[in-house]
């Protein structure tokens, strides 16, 4: 089956970003993404998890987009204004889509 | 002081201390219990819209008085100056850097409603009328700490990032947004409407609380297993002291107020709780430099199980003593 060349990312942020990064996101064009709940994890400003939360203040998100690789750039820098300052990472692979009008 | 150390003693042999004590305990001995994310929601939705109902259909009960707006205003005052207090407390106490002192500073303005459930659940099971309007109150003090503890970050090198977006999810957030909401369809329907829902609202209170106070031992045995090595034992004297001057800070408005015996109770638990919901979730948007661990451990793992378990009592008895009742 043909598939197409296209580009995965991933960005984990603090859920009281998540409205921000997808509004900015949306700004630049890029209004394909799905959100995924973070279970928990350990990186530089420790350890934590989804149990344990009375707030938004430490729950984590995932944000994938899934996009043609000549939009890239626009996207990371838009995400870039919004995770600057934050804990979070962001990740970009290679993948392969089937339909790529979608994207 | 026999007085305090009986009210202690009652308070600490309460269901809700003691569920309180169980989900603390099972935390630190790393045991599994947990309450679902969503039950937990749904017990917090309970408690707030109970809670501010009970102060609407009070106030429609009672009438307002000229108290009311001047309360309100205290209220507001003692949320911006009480950070001031907390960060000159901090830098002392712990030499904590600027930011995350100031970070911690706004959660010690701001207010923690469970705490503030639990102190009107104390005065319920003593007998002690408050004014309905302090559900109103809790609801100002919730933000205008966290405009002190940007402004004390402007002062050194770095800044805060406040804007619209965050001023909306600060004045809208869901709590606030069923308080305030709640204390209005109480207020509207007054005893009548109470008289029509009672049986899910009244009853079932305390109950609900328990359960609730439970996940928050959890939560709080957690935070403190993570963040105790980020605060210190001076971070630990501050979460102990800034709660009583805090309480007497309030109790100072209430006396100047002319409040009832509950109702300086009320307004001395809001100024000694610390925040651990709506700030740290809006310090996390306009301070990200700053580290959660303190903040959270020290409101939520310090200050919140020292005034459910010690503080309450202490204020009734001080609110008692000084106010009468």
């Amino acid at each position: 089956m043909q598939t197409h060349k296209a580009k995965r990312v991933e960005i984990t942020i603090e859920k009281v970003m998540q409205g921000r990064l997808t509004t900015t996101l949306q700004a630049a064009d890029v209004t394909g993404y799905t959100i995924l709940p973070v279970f928990g994890g350990s990186g530089r400003s420790g350890e934590w998890d989804r149990t344990g939360q009375v707030g938004r203040a430490e729950g984590m998100v995932q944000v994938v987009c899934i996009i043609r690789p000549d939009r890239l750039d626009t996207l990371l820098e838009a995400a870039f204004e919004v995770v600057e300052r934050h804990i979070g990472v962001v990740c970009v692979t290679d993948c392969e889509v089937l339909r790529a009008e979608r994207f | 002081m026999t007085d305090i150390f009986a009210l202690a003693g009652e308070n600490l042999i309460s269901p809700i201390v003691l569920s309180f004590a169980l989900g603390l305990a099972a935390a630190l001995a790393r045991s599994d219990l947990s309450v679902p994310e969503a039950a937990a929601k749904a017990l917090s939705i309970y408690l707030l819209f109970a809670i501010g109902f009970k102060g609407g259909v009070s106030v429609a009960d009672h009438g307002i008085d000229a108290t009311l707006g001047l309360t309100l205003l205290a209220g507001i005052i003692l949320s911006a100056a009480l950070p001031f207090l907390a960060f000159f407390l901090l830098r002392v106490v712990s030499r904590m850097d600027r930011l995350n002192a100031a970070a911690v500073a706004g959660h010690y303005g701001s207010i923690s409603i469970v705490t503030f459930v639990a102190a009107t659940s104390v005065l319920e099971s003593r007998g002690i009328a408050s004014e309905g309007y302090m559900v109103a109150v809790a609801a100002a003090m919730e933000a205008p700490a966290i405009l002190s503890a940007l402004w004390l970050v402007s002062r050194g090198e770095k800044s805060g990032r406040m804007d619209a977006g965050l001023w909306r999810e600060i004045l809208l957030n869901g709590s606030i947004v069923l308080l305030v909401g709640s204390f209005a369809i109480g207020w509207v329907t007054g005893p009548a409407g109470l008289a029509e829902i009672d049986s899910f609202i009244v009853a079932p209170f305390k109950g609900v609380l328990c359960l609730f106070l439970l996940d928050m031992g959890l939560v709080a045995g957690r935070g403190m297993q993570k963040g105790r090595k980020a605060i210190g034992l001076g971070g630990v004297a501050f979460g102990l002291l800034m709660p009583v001057l805090g309480s007497l800070a309030g109790l100072a408005a209430a006396m100047g107020l002319g409040l009832s015996t509950g109702g300086t109770v009320l307004l001395m638990v809001l100024s000694a709780s610390a925040s651990y919901i709506a700030v740290p979730a809006a310090m996390r948007v306009a301070l990200p430099e700053a580290n959660p661990s303190i903040y959270l451990t020290l409101s939520l793992g310090v200050t919140f199980p020292f005034n459910l378990v010690l503080g309450i009592p202490l204020y009734v008895a001080i609110a008692t003593a000084v106010v009468g009742g």
